[in-house]
């Protein structure tokens, strides 16, 4: 898994302060705990820093969802074989005989699903990871063969 | 759009349940299909050119200029076969048949042994569908499916539920995989990994089947008689028991028959079918293709109306004996994928490419033709790994022709 020291490589070095962080140092920490999102650092939307933006996107899976529930995917190491959306018990709850048996979802209310051959989240707070009644679930965990999602 | 269903011919599971956004009639998302198959149907990055000598040709030369070099050669071959539909196969034995030709495809160095025991029934198999409803011991022997087939576990072995399977995996499938090294798929089958050294796949198809005949189970390397037993008892206790045959084993053994007697022995005390994990798309398709035609499945030689067939026919043992004069290779990239010292043969004969994308082979090819790309561009039918024909219908229109068609008229110029 990528670590602060390469997210900081790839950010502008100048500890302009703007995305409100002392460091840019910083910045990268908290980008790893998922603590703010490649986008609130503006120098980085300037066109010389396009590449670099490109990159920690690819990096740091887009927040939002993802980061409330604590689910990660590492996207570049998913092969998109569809062990995780078929094993996950909510998937097969809620799509039985799509998902559930190996086939397309046919729902909209499934966790995971692939898309463009990579995993893709919605639904996230349904994880039984999460809530009231929640249960260590590790079903999309153990089934993936290149350890691609992960709880933080 | 909703619902459309696709076929994937990234590789032979050919998953039938792909969706597909097209933007300005290209693929521009293809969803529920592995990397993999992604890569697939999704445009080449870079496409075969229509060429002949260095020179850019029209389509209309090119294929003139194929059928003048098959007309002339004394003993052409034609190669490749995996990643044609159907009916390009057929109209390729054709082309064959007409111009004398030896004729073999990548099943000589793959599966072929295997397919060709279950043609002449010697070997029992089931149908993917059978293994998603009801298996409920699973065998990846020398197979790593998670990197060469990667929904196999997912779309019907192991993880999805079934009509007889409806509690889950954890609860109703046991995956063993038997490798000769932990892969990806190793790590998902857990405890029930069974590591063998190189080349001892015989001794341990044997070791079982001693032991599912109550004799004490031995091997030369580091498995006690007691982890064999164990396993050979977890076959025994088989509802309905799948061994998946990876090239792994089939490399490592020199006969087939060490797996045809534990596959028996098995069918004597438990219930038990073999699935080849044919690695193209439509391998499997050539082999029964050809087998229809011949009798045989791969390593041919027309003449006139006799066949010749035998070790001697295979495309290997051609180009190192320098028995042939000019090839034909459709859907296939030998130069990457043959041993060094038997593709630069290749550089000394006149060579035919028909493929959708530039390869090193077509490179290097005298004529290099370009075809649509099948299960993207064109429709067809193919055959699965277990057998199955599936058909496909194309995703997007393209002015590229499909490879059946310039198979036909290279027929018509001959
Ligand atoms: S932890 Fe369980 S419920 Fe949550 S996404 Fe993974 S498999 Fe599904
Ligand atoms: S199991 Fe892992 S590799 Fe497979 S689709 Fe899920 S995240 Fe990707
Ligand atoms: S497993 Fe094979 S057929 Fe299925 S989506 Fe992947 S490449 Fe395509």
């Amino acid at each position: 898994m990528t670590n602060a020291l390469e997210i900081y490589q790839l950010l502008p070095k100048t500890n302009c302060k703007q995305c409100g962080k002392a460091t840019c140092m910083a910045f990268a920490a908290a980008l790893l705990s998922r603590g703010v999102v490649v986008d609130d650092c503006p120098p980085l939307k300037e066109d010389k820093f396009k590449e670099n933006y490109e990159k920690l996107s690819e990096i740091i899976t887009p927040a939002g969802e993802a980061s409330e529930s604590g689910m990660i995917v590492h996207t570049e190491k998913c092969i998109g074989c569809g062990n995780c959306v078929v094993a996950c018990p909510v998937n097969v709850a809620e799509d039985p005989y799509g998902a559930g048996s190996g086939k397309a979802p046919t729902s909209d209310n499934v966790i995971l699903r692939v898309e463009d051959g990579v995993v893709r989240l919605s639904n996230v707070s349904q994880c039984r990871r999460f809530g009231k009644n929640k249960i260590l679930c590790n079903g999309c965990i153990v089934t993936c063969p290149t350890k691609a999602i992960e709880f933080v | 759009m909703e619902n459309e269903y696709y076929v994937c011919t990234g590789c032979g599971l050919l998953c039938d349940d792909i969706e597909v956004e097209l933007v300005d009639g290209k693929v521009s998302k293809v969803n529920n299909a592995c990397l993999k198959g992604v890569a697939r149907l999704k445009e080449c990055e870079r496409p075969a050119e229509c060429r002949i000598d260095d020179a850019p040709a029209s389509l209309e030369d090119a294929i003139i200029e194929a059928a003048r070099i098959l007309k002339e050669a004394d003993s052409p071959v034609i190669f490749g076969m995996g990643n044609s539909t159907s009916q390009a196969q057929k109209n390729a034995i054709e082309v064959a048949k007409k111009t004398d030709a030896y004729f073999d495809d990548t099943s000589s160095f793959c599966q072929g042994p295997v397919v060709e025991a279950i043609l002449e029934n010697k070997i029992r198999t089931c149908t993917l569908d059978e293994v998603r409803d009801k298996a409920d011991i699973i065998v990846y022997w020398g197979a790593d499916p998670s990197n060469s087939h990667p929904r196999h576990l997912s779309k019907y072995t192991y993880f999805p539920r079934g009509k007889e399977r409806q509690r889950g995996w954890e609860e109703d499938r046991t995956a063993i995989c038997i490798d000769v090294r932990k892969s990806d798929t190793a790590t998902i089958c857990g405890d029930k990994f069974y590591q063998i050294p190189p080349q001892a796949d015989e001794e341990l198809l044997n070791a079982i089947a001693n032991g599912l005949s109550g004799k004490v189970p031995k091997v030369s390397f580091g498995m006690g008689p007691k982890k064999i037993l164990e396993l050979a008892n977890m076959l025994k206790k088989a509802e309905f028991g799948v061994i998946c045959v990876g090239l792994g084993l089939v490399y490592s053994l020199e006969e087939i028959e060490p797996l045809v007697r534990l596959m028996d022995k098995l069918n004597e005390v438990s219930n038990f079918h073999l699935i080849p994990m044919v690695g193209q798309y439509n391998m499997r398709g050539s082999n029964h293709n050809l087998y229809e035609e011949t009798g045989y499945i791969n390593r041919v030689k027309f003449t006139g109306n006799d066949v010749e067939h035998g070790a001697h026919c295979s495309v290997v043992e051609l180009l190192r004996t320098r028995t042939v004069d000019a090839a034909l290779i459709i859907g296939s990239d030998p130069m990457s994928s043959l041993p060094g010292s038997i593709a630069k043969e290749l550089l000394d004969i006149p060579v035919i490419t028909i493929d959708p994308c530039n390869t090193l082979t077509s490179r290097k090819a005298k004529v290099s033709i370009p075809t649509a790309t099948a299960g993207s561009e064109c429709g067809g039918t193919a055959v699965r790994m277990d057998g199955v024909e599936v058909e496909f219908k194309a995703m997007t229109e393209t002015d590229r022709m499909c490879d059946a068609e310039i198979l036909e008229r290279i027929m018509g110029e001959l």
